[in-house]
């Protein structure tokens, strides 16, 4: 059996702070970190390893850099790592990184592709779903347990707002997880070793049978109009006082807004 | 067009560096260069004080262009994916329906439901609640939420009708299949919209999302495909009104033969021991790190039950193991915004005011005066939260009467 794991490096975004002057974003030395659900979702892949027979092939799209996230998933128990880099792929929005991601797996052939449920820099937990219609295979999102796996079928529990859902699907698939799935473990010394001396696949444009046009900005159907701060247009108040005095002020607002 | 920066201009000042929210600046030679990262989102051209950054001029891609325009010329309307939970219309298709009418207003266009799985009497109250037409599915196979039946469906409706928009809400069942849709009719999908607005010229959807965490704000235009598709959380947008003379138009939809390679074998409905169902709450009392311990969310569950609220959490104190995940609150938890939202003990670290600080009012408790969470907060209280909520139960309790 054969199981990708798309993984995304991301700045570790809860150590990004905001300058409060500029209003800016100060992201110098935020450090690149594996996108956390995705780690769920290697872990689930390199669990499966331990029941039947799999090769855990680990897929990035990224710049040159993004190797180093590979490796980290070498020596967290993935077997070879595929790094999908080319200048076209740059400015991609979600539909353009999920056609390529696409293009990629139909490379390099799999059974289950497992996303995290989204990434934390993004949000938007789209990558996955649209990743599985470009592949024409079903999808399951936030999977929050696997509950059986066979050679054409698996079972899993899908996460639901009001509770969760048993779904079974036909295989191949492609899962999106939540990190109630498991606990990621820790590199292996073995590991280790492995993720210095293994080798990366590196994918171009030309590699993957995509249409130009279908790529990078290009091939991107959004477009970032503008970014701007937050604002904040609360009024702000401090209530000051004994704590009887303050809970006595806090009882008034509470009446004024109609809460109470 | 693609960005450029005129060398002879550059004077090496740096300043474009910061403002690019991609990294795509760089210095080359004490010179700014733009590299391959950049989205063309033309921050930094009003940042440079020299105006050496520029948008290049170009007609590579007019052609095309004009190709798209042609092709999606007669796409008008307004689609609302209107989710069902156990045949009932979910809040948010209200909510959806609300934000559809206002931008159908400015398009001088109406509003059309789709409502999978649930009967006439529900499509009924979607017209109560601002939809001009509803088109209906009601094959009991579509009471449980599968991605291949509800993709096939709404992109079927879709390349048949050619709606302008598509709103749908950012649930566990449209943040799953909607990309799917999206993907599929080869158009782009803006997630998690806090604001939707009409372009004055254009007449695109300006889409406002938070990136990188909720640090800032984007504003996403898609301009040349359609339709134009937006997901928006629950709670984000306001009802519209609901009038129970309104007319409308309800349309059978026929499947034939539905298929899907996923089915739903049990769904299973999980009430934590709090009961809490955080999108849905007005009011959240919320305990961080300073809670301490079990002991300290007794005292936000005693406050809890005297407002009518639910308790939520921070990271911090989920991962103590003092409250379920199910209450977590924040960038990793759920993204929540309450008409009141205490945040107790939060010190507030940017992972979680990015899923609260859209609350109507927040009331922050915490004895360090210099707690970030002071920044976001309406009412900011410096105390001990073991002293100040058992008085502040009580006096709400004899107010209440109860």
């Amino acid at each position: 059996m054969k199981i990708v794991v798309c993984i995304k490096q991301v700045p570790d975004t809860a150590e990004i702070k905001i300058n409060p002057e500029t209003n800016t974003l100060m992201r110098e030395g935020v450090p690149s970190i594996i996108n956390p659900f995705d780690l769920h979702a290697l872990e689930a892949a390199v669990r499966l390893k331990e029941q039947r027979t799999v090769r855990v092939t680990v897929l990035t799209m990224g710049p040159p850099q993004a190797e180093g996230a590979l490796r980290e998933a070498i020596s967290l128990g993935a077997d070879d790592a595929v790094l999908l880099s080319d200048r076209a792929f740059a400015g991609s929005d979600t539909w353009a990184t999920s056609y390529t991601l696409a293009k990629a797996i139909s490379t390099i052939g799999a059974d289950i592709v497992l996303c995290g449920k989204q990434a934390i820099d993004g949000d938007t937990a789209q990558v996955g779903p649209e990743t599985a219609e470009f592949l024409d295979i079903p999808h399951i999102s936030y999977v929050r347990k696997i509950e059986s796996v066979e050679d054409t079928m698996i079972k899993v529990q899908r996460l639901m707002d009001e509770g969760y859902d048993v779904v079974q699907s036909s295989l191949p698939v492609l899962l999106t997880v939540v990190k109630e799935l498991n606990i990621p473990r820790m590199p292996s010394i073995r590991g280790i070793l492995q993720s210095k001396k293994c080798e990366i696949r590196t994918l171009g444009k030309d590699d993957i049978n995509a249409d130009e046009n279908d790529l990078g900005l290009k091939g991107s159907p959004t477009q970032v109009k503008n970014i701007f701060a937050p604002e904040s247009t609360a009024e702000k108040k401090m209530i000051e006082g004994t704590a009887e005095e303050k809970v006595e002020s806090l009882l008034g607002e509470l009446k004024k807004i109609k809460c109470l | 067009m693609p960005i450029i920066v005129k060398i002879d201009k550059c004077t090496g000042c740096e300043t474009c560096l910061e403002s690019c929210p991609f990294d795509a600046i760089v210095m080359k030679e004490d010179k700014a260069y733009i590299n391959e990262y950049c989205n063309e989102c033309k921050t930094c051209l009003e940042v440079c004080p020299e105006g050496a950054i520029i948008e290049m001029a170009g007609n590579e891609n007019t052609a095309r262009k004009k190709a798209l325009k042609e092709k999606f010329a007669d796409y008008k309307g307004i689609f609302v994916f209107a989710e069902q939970r156990d045949g009932k219309a979910a809040d948010v298709s209200y909510e959806l329906l609300g934000a559809a009418r206002r931008l159908a207003g400015e398009l001088d266009t109406d509003v059309s439901a789709v409502l999978l799985g649930a009967d006439e009497s529900e499509a009924q109250e979607l017209i109560m609640w601002g939809a001009d037409r509803v088109y209906l599915c009601s094959d009991p196979e579509l009471k449980s939420f599968n991605d291949d039946t509800y993709a096939g469906i709404l992109s079927d409706l879709i390349e048949k009708h050619k709606p302008s928009i598509v709103l749908a809400g950012a649930t566990a069942i449209g943040r799953s299949f909607i990309p799917r849709v999206a993907a599929r009719v080869r158009t782009g999908l803006t997630a998690d919209c806090t604001s939707l607005e009409i372009d004055r010229d254009s007449r695109d959807l300006l889409q406002v999302r938070p990136a990188f965490g909720g640090n800032i704000m984007a504003t996403i235009l898609c301009p040349d495909y359609r339709p134009q598709m937006a997901t928006v959380r629950p709670r984000v947008m306001k009802k519209g009104t609901y009038d129970n003379k309104s007319k409308g138009e309800i349309i059978h939809v026929k499947t034939e033969g539905l298929s899907s390679r996923t089915r739903v074998l049990e769904a299973v409905k999980e009430v934590s021991e709090l009961s809490v169902n955080l999108h849905e709450a007005d009011i959240i009392i919320s305990g961080g790190r300073g809670a301490g311990g079990a002991k300290g969310f007794e005292l936000l569950e005693d406050l809890a039950e005297a407002l009518g609220g639910v308790v939520g959490a921070s990271r911090a104190a989920v991962d103590e193991g003092w409250v379920q995940y199910s209450h977590q609150v924040g960038q990793t938890g759920k993204t929540v915004n309450p008409k009141i939202y205490f945040a107790c003990g939060i010190s507030g670290a940017v992972q979680h005011l990015v899923g609260m600080q859209s609350s109507d009012i927040i009331i922050a408790i915490n004895k360090n005066p210099d707690a970030p969470i002071f920044n976001v907060a309406t009412y900011g209280i410096v105390g001990d939260m073991f002293e100040i909520l058992p008085m502040l139960t009580r006096r709400i309790k004899e107010i209440k009467g109860q």
